[in-house]
């Protein structure tokens, strides 16, 4: 554990969390949901748990982000709140 | 109202954080996971027991093996909830949906870049996905991993090209076949063990059917086998997710 690294990583966390969940345009909130799944993927290689880092870059940033992104292509682009 | 939230947001968030000063610190010797008597034996016994080098496939499919089974039907029963609630069979008489303006246009799968890079990498992604499940006793992945890949690699056949591309490739009737018949194989390999006399899931059993050299090895076969069975529950699923969404449920004109 490098603890600069994991400091940067949880910066960006943070960071991506935030604007996925700010931002209007729904295309752009999953694909920045893509990113914080990429994050923490990093985070769980860090942390010495590599099928877990394996899981999460496979499930959680390939799959689901094509997941939400076929059904904001269902709905409307733009968020209303 | 916001403010009552992030009230309770901030109190509960504050909660957890408070929570997390009783928990050992990171990888310290004495906490529960890393010293309890479970663990020791799991790490000390993985490679006379099944030998496989990897713990973690030998405690997911072996040791706690019907975990992963729920697990399994788990996955099959949301692919197969998802198509139950947006799967439609007739078109006729229902409420004209509003088209997205954000709709794929007309004559989009022939974007060339596009199209040819992801069918240059769709083979060469399967391939690794068949490594990723082969190699599970050895390296990080198996069965869930590799599924998850070979299911991916038709979502981006989908997504270059067409929904309909892929599902020429991976209808309908096949990956709902392919979704219970993985649960099949998992439940088929430990009702084998049973019919030889030993209890649900020892693969030991195996070893009178599997050109194995003893109950190890035997064991090791079945880790594999319920891999397999994993990997074909868990591709057709995403796939199956996939096509509903993309499609409304009508496994045409989708993304």
């Amino acid at each position: 554990m490098i603890w600069q690294f994991d400091t940067l990583l949880l910066v960006l966390l943070i960071v991506a969390a935030v604007i996925s969940l700010r931002i209007k345009d729904l295309l752009a909130a999953s694909v920045v949901f893509g990113i914080y799944s990429f994050l923490m993927c990093l985070l769980w290689a860090v942390m010495a748990a590599v099928d877990v880092a394996f899981t999460e870059a496979a499930v959680g940033a390939g799959v689901s982000t094509l997941f939400m992104i076929a059904t904001v292509y269902q709905t409307t682009r733009r968020s209303s709140d | 109202m916001r403010a009552f939230g992030l009230i309770i947001v901030l109190l509960t968030g504050g909660l957890l954080l408070w929570g997390v000063r009783d928990f050992p610190l990171f990888g310290a010797a004495d906490s529960p996971a890393n010293g309890g008597v479970v663990t020791a034996y799991y790490l000390q016994h993985t490679m006379q027991d099944a030998r496989v080098p990897n713990a973690v496939t030998t405690v997911l499919a072996d040791y706690r093996s019907y975990d992963t089974m729920f697990e399994t039907a788990v996955i099959f029963t949301a692919g197969i909830a998802i198509f139950a609630i947006l799967r439609v069979f007739d078109d006729r008489g229902g409420r004209r949906l509003r088209k997205s303006q954000d709709a794929p246009v007309k004559g989009d799968q022939y974007r060339i870049i596009v199209g040819t890079t992801s069918r240059l990498l769709i083979a060469p992604i399967q391939l690794f996905a068949l490594y990723v499940l082969v190699h599970g006793h050895h390296s990080p992945g198996g069965g869930f991993q590799g599924g998850v890949i070979i299911g991916a690699s038709f979502l981006l056949l989908a997504v270059a090209r067409n929904l309909q591309t892929s599902l020429d490739r991976f209808p309908e009737r096949r990956f709902l076949a392919m979704g219970a018949g993985g649960v099949l194989i998992y439940a088929g390999t430990g009702l084998l063990c049973m019919l030889l006399g030993r209890n649900f899931l020892d693969y030991g059993a195996l070893q009178a059917v599997l050109p194995a050299t003893g109950p190890e090895m035997a064991r090791s076969h079945g880790i594999f086998a319920v891999e397999i069975g994993v990997a074909v529950t868990v591709s057709a699923s995403m796939f199956a997710v996939y096509a509903m969404l993309a499609s409304r449920g009508r496994l045409k004109d989708g993304l």
